[in-house]
């Protein structure tokens, strides 16, 4: 841990780890934006908690071996998402993320593909799956990531990463292919 | 009834997880079992729905503004003066990866000489693949005599095995492995926690220089050409310990 304060931290690294940083880090900002717009499900949440991230990223920097810097990264934002959502919406992240495993889907390729043309309503779908749920598909489908940069940013194992993606991947179609109604309401 | 599989392993399938042997199998699989063919076309569909509808969303101007002064680091473009000179050659190198990869994936068309004809995503799938339960070395050890005499019979030439231990590399083991249709050695070093990929294979084309490191999704790779061997490592290290393995091999 660092022992910096808000204020005029920056200046524990030196030019070299600051160089380092814009070269290794700064291009995934997108990368850490875009993670925790979805996982907040708010654009101008996401603003402030990707400049929190960013900036302990580059407070721990110092602690980062060279390797994966966007896994790096994300992890990061990651858990700085997960505890201002402890913070502020504590009941979103109690959702329940086990559910009945064995329903049975009746989504057509079809009929998702008609659902997909409507930008929106892809966008409310993914709202709606629980957080954890939601994360996979995000860096998985939009990230691109591998299961096991999924499995470092989300501290957990692979296998747990390929069943959450089903899992996911099942829910996200049924929520596509669902009426409207019964979405479960959606935080401004 | 549903199928175990359509739950987990066409996932895995799907996104390129599994390696050459389980796949071949899943795709036996595949052929007979209605619910994973439908699991799979549904993941399909879906990915290109989320492709289509565009949901990335990147960082807003203003957010990178304010991140890059309350960092203080130097605008683009802008020179700043502490940044060593060998900084801006990484930098001239990653401006270079884009011509880099167009020369290193040349397409395979159908030549029988395969020299530079393995793609980037080849290696990196190689590399995936081979970090997945047991199949990362076929002899494990870290003795280059027990490693290097593994390959003989099994390949048409001879891989170079050698053990960097004492340079911070210790050689785990070996294996075979498929490159662009033809069989390649692929030799196994550790790196602190990490592992590394040396794939090895002959070549006809004369020597190259270790070449500009390249990098996607995580994973950066460098190249070279020594004495009629061509050789490719990859790992999540850093391109800079890449370059220092790529020293020791060419020394």
């Amino acid at each position: 841990m660092s022992a910096t304060g808000q204020g005029k931290g920056w200046d524990v690294l030196d030019s070299q780890d600051r160089a380092r940083f814009e070269q290794l880090v700064l291009p995934h900002l997108d990368a850490a934006f875009n993670l925790s717009r979805w996982l907040l499900r708010s654009r101008t949440d996401a603003e402030d908690v990707a400049q929190e991230a960013l900036l302990r990223a580059f407070r721990f920097f110092r602690g980062f071996n060279g390797g994966d810097a966007r896994a790096w990264l994300l992890q990061i934002v990651r858990n700085t998402c997960y505890t201002w959502l402890e913070k502020n919406r504590q009941v979103e992240l109690m959702t329940e993320f086990d559910e009945d495993l064995h329903q049975q889907s009746s989504a057509t390729p079809e009929a998702l593909a008609i659902a997909g043309d409507n930008r929106e309503r892809l966008a409310r779908a993914l709202d709606t799956l629980p957080v954890r749920f939601r994360e996979v598909i995000i860096l998985r489908e939009l990230e691109g990531c591998s299961y096991k940069e999924i499995a470092s940013i989300t501290s957990a194992p692979i296998g747990t990463v390929m069943s959450a993606l089903a899992r996911a991947r099942q829910r996200l179609q049924r929520a596509l292919t669902q009426p409207a109604q019964q979405e479960a309401p959606r935080e401004l | 009834m549903s199928c175990d599989f359509s739950g987990t392993l066409v996932h895995a399938y799907f996104d390129g997880e599994l390696d050459a042997v389980r796949a071949a199998e899943f795709e036996r699989h595949l052929e007979n079992c209605r619910d994973c063919t439908a699991t799979l076309g549904a993941a399909e569909s879906m990915r290109s729905t989320l492709q289509r509808a565009q949901l990335y969303e990147t960082a807003p101007a203003n957010l990178r503004r304010k991140i890059r002064a309350e960092l203080k680091v130097s605008s683009p473009g802008a020179s700043s003066s502490s940044i060593a000179a060998w900084r801006w050659l990484a930098v001239a190198a990653g401006i270079l990866l884009v011509t880099g990869v167009a020369w290193f994936a040349v397409p395979r068309m159908g030549t029988t000489s395969m020299t530079s004809s393995v793609t980037s995503t080849e290696i990196l799938d190689a590399h995936i693949r081979s970090l997945q339960a047991g199949h990362l070395t076929d002899v494990a050890s870290t003795d280059q005599h027990t490693v290097k005499p593994w390959f003989d019979g099994k390949l048409d030439f001879i891989p170079p095995v050698r053990d960097y231990m004492d340079e911070g590399f210790p050689l785990i083991g070996g294996r075979l492995d498929v490159l662009g249709e033809r069989n390649v050695a692929a030799l196994v070093y550790g790196r602190r926690k990490h592992f590394i990929n040396v794939f090895v294979w002959p070549t006809k084309e004369p020597d190259t220089p270790i070449h500009p490191p390249g990098s996607k999704q995580g994973y950066q790779w460098v190249h070279w050409r020594h004495q009629g061997m061509e050789f490719c490592a990859v790992s999540d290290v850093s391109a800079q310990d890449l370059h220092e393995l790529a020293q020791l091999f060419i020394q």
